[in-house]
């Protein structure tokens, strides 16, 4: 069993973070996990993204043409990414950002309205978490405890930033086990 | 002791310090700029050096310097900060001192861009510096295998006192996978009684690559060359994949490319064609005799590369251009898709059916 997911959006938003938080809690239960992020001469506000494989088995190619789900907090990643994924995937998208729809209709897509539900949390900076818990809860990729408890680790520097980020965490699981599986 | 979660490029510098690769010279290049960031705040931490050099020209000499003094040290740089340490390279070979470079390749020539590349494969196998001397080349296809490499590349470079390479490609470099920094041991090394410590009460011992006899110069060419032979017999490493079934085609490739062609040979397998993959872990030495004899099972191999096609000569040469050795790669910094491998395969095998695929 392996599963892909392409975490996208613009630079500053939190997708690589969010991706490595998923991958350490996989690394945490046991699992095999490559995150391969886009890397090149790439700018403040330019795109950004990153690729996380979640494998029971050691993982091959770290280079995936069609992922199975997406999470893309701009219209530029959902015009890129959600296309190349394969059939049964989920798609989770911001559609604080994003007001166009996703044409396909062979995937399950996950609408949340991350900013705005990290503003009322307290932060517009945490919508990359809201996204991040959505996803873990439509797919049931992880344990949702083991993923709060990661990110709370990874947040142990900002201790202040972890109420927030565990309240947006939540949000989004709630969402995304709403409209997932 | 635990998995973590690290970039290549902080694993490469973390294993480095383990494995007592206190002396680390650098200059900045993308994609492995990290080693450097990582070792500039880890390394005074290790009560070891870390310096940035004004070029890699300076670095390479750098390296030269300190080995000489017995001082066990290393660098990591990218193709074309490793072309400006090739002068220096051959001066380290020739002086016969041990010297760990990584290079986390990107693509060229010249400036080239910053994206994966395996096209320093000639280069880093073949020489890059003038003369005749080779280093001992390894190949890591994950950052484990990076980490676990290392401390063998710092053991190989002074048991055999010659320069040794790490080769990676910027994915090697860029990406994260867990790793466990595992306790290497190896026997003995000799004592470096060769090196310039102060010569208070012995002999002057001397480091130089410069000899006007030719006789002289023969002798240490000679004495090289029984280094290369014996590297030839003792340490080429590989990795097989599915060669323990009956295989219709086998493919050659290393680095990320061999994790690429795995996922290829999966989807293959799914659909009734199997296909065998040799990994080589050194490029020098290289596996000739593990491919001539896998390959008598085949009607052609295919290396497959980030390159315009570099390895498929010596994979040519170890299949003794007996059979077709058809290549498959992307360059210029595009990584090639497993599906594409699929193609590639299957378009070859239709080609031994008269054309049909």
């Amino acid at each position: 069993m392996q599963t892909e997911v392409v975490f996208a959006g613009f630079g500053g938003q939190g997708v690589m973070l969010a991706g490595k938080i998923l991958a350490e809690t996989g690394m945490g239960l046991g699992k095999e996990v490559v995150w391969l992020p886009s890397y090149g001469p790439e700018m403040r506000g330019g795109t950004a993204n990153c690729t996380v494989i979640i494998a029971d088995e050691p993982i091959a190619s770290p280079i995936v043409v069609h992922q199975r789900d997406s999470v893309v907090m701009n219209r530029p990643s959902l015009e890129k990414f959600v296309p190349k994924m394969r059939a049964q995937g989920y798609a989770i998208v911001n559609t604080s950002l994003i007001q166009v729809k996703s044409e396909r209709d062979d995937i399950t897509v996950v609408d949340v309205p991350a900013n705005k539900i990290a503003i009322a949390a307290g932060t517009g900076k945490a919508a990359n978490m809201v996204m991040l818990g959505a996803y873990v809860g439509a797919t049931g990729i992880v344990p949702f405890d083991a993923l709060l408890e990661q990110a709370k680790h990874v947040f142990q520097k900002k201790p202040k930033s972890i109420p927030v980020n565990v309240k947006c965490l939540k949000e989004g699981y709630k969402l995304g086990q709403a409209k997932g599986k | 002791m635990a998995k973590v979660l690290m970039k290549g490029n902080e694993a490469i510098g973390e294993a480095g310090i383990r494995a007592r690769g206190l002396c680390y010279f650098c200059y900045p290049i993308t994609p492995q700029s990290e080693v450097a960031e990582y070792l500039s705040k880890r390394m005074p931490e290790a009560g070891g050096v870390f310096l940035q050099g004004e070029s890699e020209v300076a670095v390479s000499n750098m390296l030269y310097g300190a080995a000489g003094a017995g001082v066990r040290c290393w660098t990591s740089s990218s193709g074309p900060g490793i072309s400006l340490m090739m002068e220096a390279l051959a001066y380290i070979a020739a002086a016969e001192l041990p010297v760990v470079i990584v290079n986390i390749v990107r693509c060229g020539p010249g400036l080239g861009g910053i994206l994966p590349s395996q096209s320093d494969y000639r280069q880093a196998v073949k020489g890059g510096g003038h003369g005749d001397y080779q280093c001992l080349v390894y190949a890591p296809a994950s950052v484990q295998e990076a980490v676990d490499l290392m401390p063998l590349a710092f053991d190989r470079a002074e048991r055999y006192r010659n320069p040794v390479l790490i080769i990676g490609d910027g994915m090697i470099g860029q990406m994260m996978e867990p790793v466990e920094f595992k306790e290497h041991k190896f026997p003995p090394l000799p004592p470096k009684d060769w090196a310039t410590t102060g010569c208070k009460g012995r002999k002057p011992n001397v480091v130089n690559s410069l000899y006007l006899d030719p006789y002289a110069e023969e002798k240490l060419n000679l004495r090289m060359v029984a280094k290369y032979e014996k590297m030839k017999k003792e340490e080429v490493r590989c990795e097989e994949y599915n060669t323990d079934k009956p295989y219709q085609a086998l493919l050659v490739a290393y680095g990320t490319t061999a994790r690429i062609c795995r996922t290829a040979i999966h989807k293959l397998g799914e659909e009734g064609i199997h296909v065998a993959l040799l990994r080589p872990i050194t490029l020098f030495p290289f596996p000739r005799q593990r491919i001539y004899e896998l390959a008598q099972k085949v009607d052609w191999v295919m290396s497959v590369e980030m390159s315009t096609g570099q390895m498929v000569e010596d994979v040519e040469l170890s299949v003794r251009c007996e059979k077709p050795v058809h290549f498959f790669g992307r360059t210029g910094g595009v990584v090639p898709a497993p599906e594409e491998v699929v193609e590639a395969v299957k378009k070859q095998l239709g080609a031994g059916k008269g054309g049909q695929a």
